[in-house]
């Protein structure tokens, strides 16, 4: 039977990852292949039409699968997540001598975030202006930094750039606000992208979660989705066993960014899904609504 | 509850390092209390635990009415990094026997994490590179080191002698270089293959290959001191020397160069120096000769060691020069130009009895190469007859 899981190849350590979790997945007895994805699109609509069993998905690849499935009746089972997945927020920042101290201060005002489909540097934080009473685009204007469209803000370039328009030399291309993930502000600071001390955080997002593994139709035995697919039952049971003591095992979890897998969950993704429809992003059939977003 | 108070420092001005040092004397599951007045340090500390592992609780009830404290629940992740490390052999004491590959490019004595990529070194077995002198060696190399601009006097007059001694002082420079440029390319073949646990003979290597750099550029310059032409590379000289480069044992490399050649090419140098018409010449072949003999002395060293240990091996090295001697069998050798000129240098002038006395000087130099050879065969422990016999299947190139 096997397992064949789909992963977005956002950066070229991609295939060193699961080149490496293969070789360890197959010598654990399971039969384990995987495909990459140019963006993660395509991803979720393979996986939901069963191409794949299995999709390591963004949050929003998460919600589209999540809508789409449910629009067609089949079931998605998530399998596991990263320890790094839980409890991230992302934050507005301003220059530390903006006279902005609150959102609806921001109104009229230029708001640089990352790229068109990344959660945490665009959706979630235009949702948390929009909660305060701001229409991107109306309200305050967006600058959008189109880094890598279709990775879901996996590359880390939109957001980095956005945060760099904060301190833009020409005043014109100067943004006064910048969206980005906490660990990208920790990160932007101590690379001098944002000198310490010279901005401020404004606002910041309640915590949600990140990148969730998901078990499409197709794990289902007879490809109805009734009794999972044991092959899939053991992919979540190998890679929760994962330990960082295993030098084999190590650098592969350090490249993807994590000490352990967690047991899945999905209370995290509430204040994505209210974003998506707020920037009307994905329709409520998990069709690609956004006018502008080509990956 | 173990506490640490960063003031106003943040996250990502290097307050982390305060926050690791307190975490380091927890046991994973502790908590540590962290306050501060940082105003993204909730953020950046959110952040960072997540990246090593850690958790961030909840907010404890604030400390006398500030702000709240943050705590981080300490994650296991960073010290089962080192579950599986183990030392790198131990950093004052000698090598190990064996080095471990996947110790890689660690420092003798590290503690080295499990994993990373095995250092593909050849020689990783102390008996195949090692000599209990090589330490001290390594220390008398350091601190020998000359400098080719000041260590020369490079503005005393060249010249006053015939032409065609001259002329024999630039083949002989002609023929150093080349032989120095083999005796470079040896020891750093041999350095990429040596695990780096073998930390003194490495260095000996490296500052074996240094001292040839220096020849070569004090040869190449004494050749071009009276504004001539270079002299000649003869096809049978190099022939020889590239059969030291095809050379592939540790041991029989270093046999061959340093102890045969080199030991020879001491003996060389000595004799260009005594019988130097100027004062540069002299100065460079008597600080090459001084080099040179360290190199030899771990040559011998490390060929007794292993021969002393193994009686086995003293085939193999006759092996060896049997080998390089049917080689070379078909080939002429030494350079004539190179052997004429040693005779006009130590002739010094064109009349009868000088060619006599220079011709009896060079016959001397090669009994007194021959010689040092034997006793050199001898100490490592070849029998008096069977180094003799050795020592006369020694290429006529010298090196």
């Amino acid at each position: 039977m096997g397992v064949l899981l789909g992963a977005v190849a956002y950066d070229p350590k991609v295939v060193t990852i699961w080149d490496g979790f293969r070789a360890w997945l197959r010598s654990s007895g399971l039969d384990f292949d995987y495909v990459l994805y140019s963006n993660y699109e395509r991803q979720v609509v393979d996986l939901v039409d069963g191409r794949i069993d299995v999709a390591w998905n963004s949050p929003l690849a998460w919600v589209r699968a999540r809508r789409l499935a449910a629009s067609r009746g089949v079931p998605l089972t998530p399998v596991t997540m990263r320890d790094t997945d839980c409890d991230l927020r992302s934050v507005i920042v301003v220059r530390a001598d903006s006279p902005a101290r609150s959102l609806n201060e921001l109104a009229g005002r230029v708001v640089a975030t990352g790229a068109v489909d990344s959660p945490q540097a665009t959706l979630l934080p235009l949702s948390l202006l929009f909660g305060a009473g701001l229409e991107p685009g109306t309200d305050i204007a967006v600058r959008r930094f189109d880094i890598g469209v279709g990775l879901h803000g996996d590359h880390i370039g939109g957001e980095r750039d956005a945060a760099r328009a904060l301190f833009a030399a020409d005043p014109a291309d100067r943004a006064d606000a910048a969206c980005m993930i906490d660990s990208n502000l920790l990160l932007f600071g101590r690379e001098g992208v944002l000198p310490a001390g010279a901005v401020r955080v404004l606002a910041q997002t309640a915590q949600y979660d990140h990148c969730t593994m998901t078990a499409g139709p197709s794990a289902g035995p007879d490809g109805t989705g009734g009794r999972l697919n044991p092959d899939v039952v053991r992919l979540g049971e190998l890679l929760l066993g994962m330990d960082y003591a295993d030098a084999s095992l190590r650098p592969l979890l350090d490249l993807e960014g994590l000490k352990e897998w967690r047991a899945p969950r999905l209370s995290g993704y509430e204040q994505l899904e209210r974003a998506v429809d707020e920037a009307g992003f994905y329709n409520a059939d998990g069709e690609i609504t956004a006018a502008d977003y080509r990956p | 509850m173990a506490t640490t108070d960063l003031a106003d420092l943040g996250l990502d001005e290097g307050g982390h390092l305060l926050v690791g040092r307190a975490l380091a004397r927890l046991a994973p599951g502790e908590r540590l209390t962290v306050t501060g007045r940082h105003p993204a340090l909730g953020l950046h500390l959110g952040a960072w635990c997540r990246e090593h592992g850690h958790r961030l609780a909840e907010a404890d009830a604030g400390l006398g009415g500030t702000a709240p404290a943050l705590a981080v629940v300490k994650g296991g992740a960073g010290d089962r990094r080192w579950l599986g490390a183990r030392r790198a052999g131990t950093a004052q004491g000698p090598p190990d026997e064996r080095a471990d590959p996947a110790w890689g490019l660690a420092a003798r004595g590290a503690l080295v994490e499990a994993g990373g990529p095995p250092i593909g070194a050849h020689w990783s077995q102390r008996e195949h590179v090692w000599a209990d002198i090589a330490p001290q060696l390594y220390a008398a190399a350091a601190a020998s080191q000359w400098d080719p601009a000041t260590a020369v006097d490079w503005a005393a007059p060249v010249g006053g002698v015939p032409e065609e001694i001259e002329r024999a002082v630039v083949q002989l420079m002609t023929y150093l270089v080349e032989n120095e440029q083999a005796a470079l390319i040896i020891p750093a073949r041999l350095l990429s293959q040596l695990h780096p646990h073998y930390r003194e003979v490495m260095q000996l290597l490296a500052s074996q290959a240094a001292d040839e750099a220096r020849h070569v550029e004090v040869f190449t310059r004494r050749a071009l001191l009276s504004g001539g032409l270079l002299g000649t590379s003869s096809a049978g000289g190099r022939a020889s020397l590239q059969t030291l480069l095809d050379e592939p044992d540790f041991t029989t490399a270093s046999f061959l160069l340093s102890v045969l050649g080199e030991g020879t090419f001491v003996d060389l140098l000595r004799f260009i120096a005594d019988h130097a018409p100027d004062r540069v010449t002299a100065e460079v072949t008597s600080l090459a000769a001084r080099d040179e003999a360290r190199h030899v002395a771990f040559g011998v060293a490390h060929t007794a060691h292993l021969a002393r240990g193994d009686k086995s091996y003293l085939g193999t090295l006759r092996q060896a020069v049997e080998r390089r001697h049917s080689a070379l069998r078909d080939t002429a050798g030494l350079n004539a130009e190179v052997f004429d000129s040693l005779g006009r240098l130590a002739a010094g002038s064109w009349s009868p009895e000088a060619i006599r006395r220079g011709w009896r000087a060079v016959s001397e130099l090669t009994a007194r190469m021959d010689e040092g050879r034997r006793r050199r065969l001898a100490y490592i422990g070849f029998p008096d007859d069977e180094a003799a016999e050795l020592s006369a299947l020694h290429t006529r190139n010298f090196m």
